[in-house]
């Protein structure tokens, strides 16, 4: 098996750096996260020396997604690619999410055995976290119609936490129609562990879109099988 | 006239200098609409160029010697303008390759390429109240000086002129990249720092030339 996509955290405050790898490597401990947080002479601000050494440091074969926080993080990361061979560049991606949330959504994304194009997901999606019906509305007509539903109950023991929800959301990414479970973005990891789902949950799946009905059933079939738990 | 290497070192010599002096005053319009570090950190990567150039051998191209100004800024600045500048240097040095001597058309070419690195690091436009509102203004006026025949000091003369007033310009915009744009309508009134401090790198740039061209 590849070994996981590696998650490399660029702050300009180390102690940022350090605290969003210690959140995200207790979701996902067999994940290489590392931390390039600070000047290299220990001051707030980024250092390129940090960010290109935490990229070779993080690149365990599978691809690195880097998570930045203000300004000069997300160019000093981008120069140091400019640095990199068009190999070692296509093995890296900087993913435009919030630092702490999309680390750690990365991280159970790759915990959980992620490409690096689902781990660069997982971390673009973990947006308004917050309201976990944020991006809850309603359908319009020609969707309603359209629009396919179905229930069922979560089997497996731990419910939709974090190992289930990253199955469920790389299935659901599978798919081109728009997919909610119970009203959240059911492509969006961290909404779908805001729901905080334990066994014997209802869930609805509602899609709309070309593949709606292939997806609602894939996904059900998914739910009702427990993830592989049982 | 052309400019060579010697021109290379006394701009960074008057850079380095001009920075020095202005750290306090760059990191005080930093204050008003960043975070105050600019002038320290610009302080601290040209004073990290100046101990590389004396390490530079004596046959050293232009370009050789911006590239490394380029690379020293991007590890040792530590703010935004360590990868804006650093990819400015890099830009500039790659347009002159290996040419010992720089004529006006030259110099036009290496700030063109400066200012587009700019772009593509940051992607600001002009009137976003960034650099680009210093560096934008000093490549148009300097191409216009190369068509009109100018020398390659004057077309740096007609840049950092252009630049300065560019610099100033950005008073009064609200900022869209960048601290300054969290700030909204209340960064109206205040020259943004990475302007200002690429003017003055273009002005050094000038009277290097100047100097040189005696």
């Amino acid at each position: 098996m590849a070994s996981p996509v590696g998650i490399l955290i660029v702050s300009h405050s180390a102690k940022i750096a350090e605290g969003a790898l210690e959140l995200a490597k207790q979701m996902a401990p067999s994940v290489t996260v590392v931390a390039a947080g600070g000047t290299d002479g220990g001051a707030l601000g980024t250092s390129f020396e940090k960010i290109s050494s935490g990229i070779t440091a993080a690149q365990q074969g599978s691809g690195v997604v880097i998570l930045c926080d203000l300004g000069s993080a997300i160019l000093t990361a981008e120069t140091a690619l400019d640095f990199l061979d068009d190999a070692e560049r296509a093995l890296v991606v900087i993913a435009d999410a919030p630092i702490v949330e999309g680390a750690v959504a990365a991280a159970v994304a790759s915990e959980t055995g992620g490409s690096l194009h689902d781990v660069t997901a997982a971390a673009r999606t973990a947006t308004g976290i917050a309201d976990p019906h944020a991006d809850e509305r309603s359908l319009s007509r020609a969707e309603v119609q359209g629009a396919v539903e179905r229930s069922a109950t979560l089997v497996n023991p731990s419910g939709l936490h974090a190992r289930p929800a990253a199955e469920f959301v790389k299935h659901a990414g599978a798919f081109e129609s728009t997919i909610q479970i119970n009203g959240v973005d059911a492509k969006s990891l961290l909404r779908i562990m805001g729901l905080g789902l334990p066994k014997g949950s209802t869930v609805s799946i509602v899609a709309t879109g070309p593949d709606a009905a292939e997806a609602v059933d894939a996904l059900i079939e998914l739910v009702e099988g427990g993830f592989g738990e049982l | 006239m052309s400019l060579g290497i010697s021109w290379v070192t006394a701009w960074i010599d008057d850079t380095v200098e001009v920075v020095s002096h202005n750290r306090t005053r760059l990191s005080e319009l930093d204050r008003e609409i960043g975070d105050g570090d600019h002038g320290e950190n610009l302080d601290r990567g040209f004073s990290a160029v100046k101990v590389k150039f004396d390490t530079l051998p004596d046959d050293a191209t232009p370009g050789a010697a911006l590239k490394l100004v380029a690379t020293t800024l991007i590890s040792t600045v530590g703010g935004a303008s360590g990868p804006l500048l650093g990819t400015a240097f890099l830009k500039g040095a790659q347009a002159l390759g290996d040419a010992p001597e720089i004529n006006a058309d030259g110099v036009v070419a290496l700030l063109t390429a400066a200012r587009d690195g700019v772009v593509l690091r940051g992607k600001a436009e002009p009137g976003d109240k960034t650099m680009i509102d210093a560096w934008t203004p000093a490549v148009d006026a300097a191409g216009e000086a190369a068509a009109a025949g100018a020398s390659p000091a004057g077309v740096l003369r007609a840049a950092a002129a252009a630049a300065s007033a560019g610099a100033e310009s950005t008073e009064p915009l609200v900022a869209r990249k960048g601290r300054a744009s969290y700030l909204g309508e209340r960064a109206i009134g205040h020259r943004d720092p990475g302007a200002e401090s690429s003017a003055l790198i273009i002005t050094a740039a000038a009277d290097a030339a100047a100097a040189t061209e005696g």
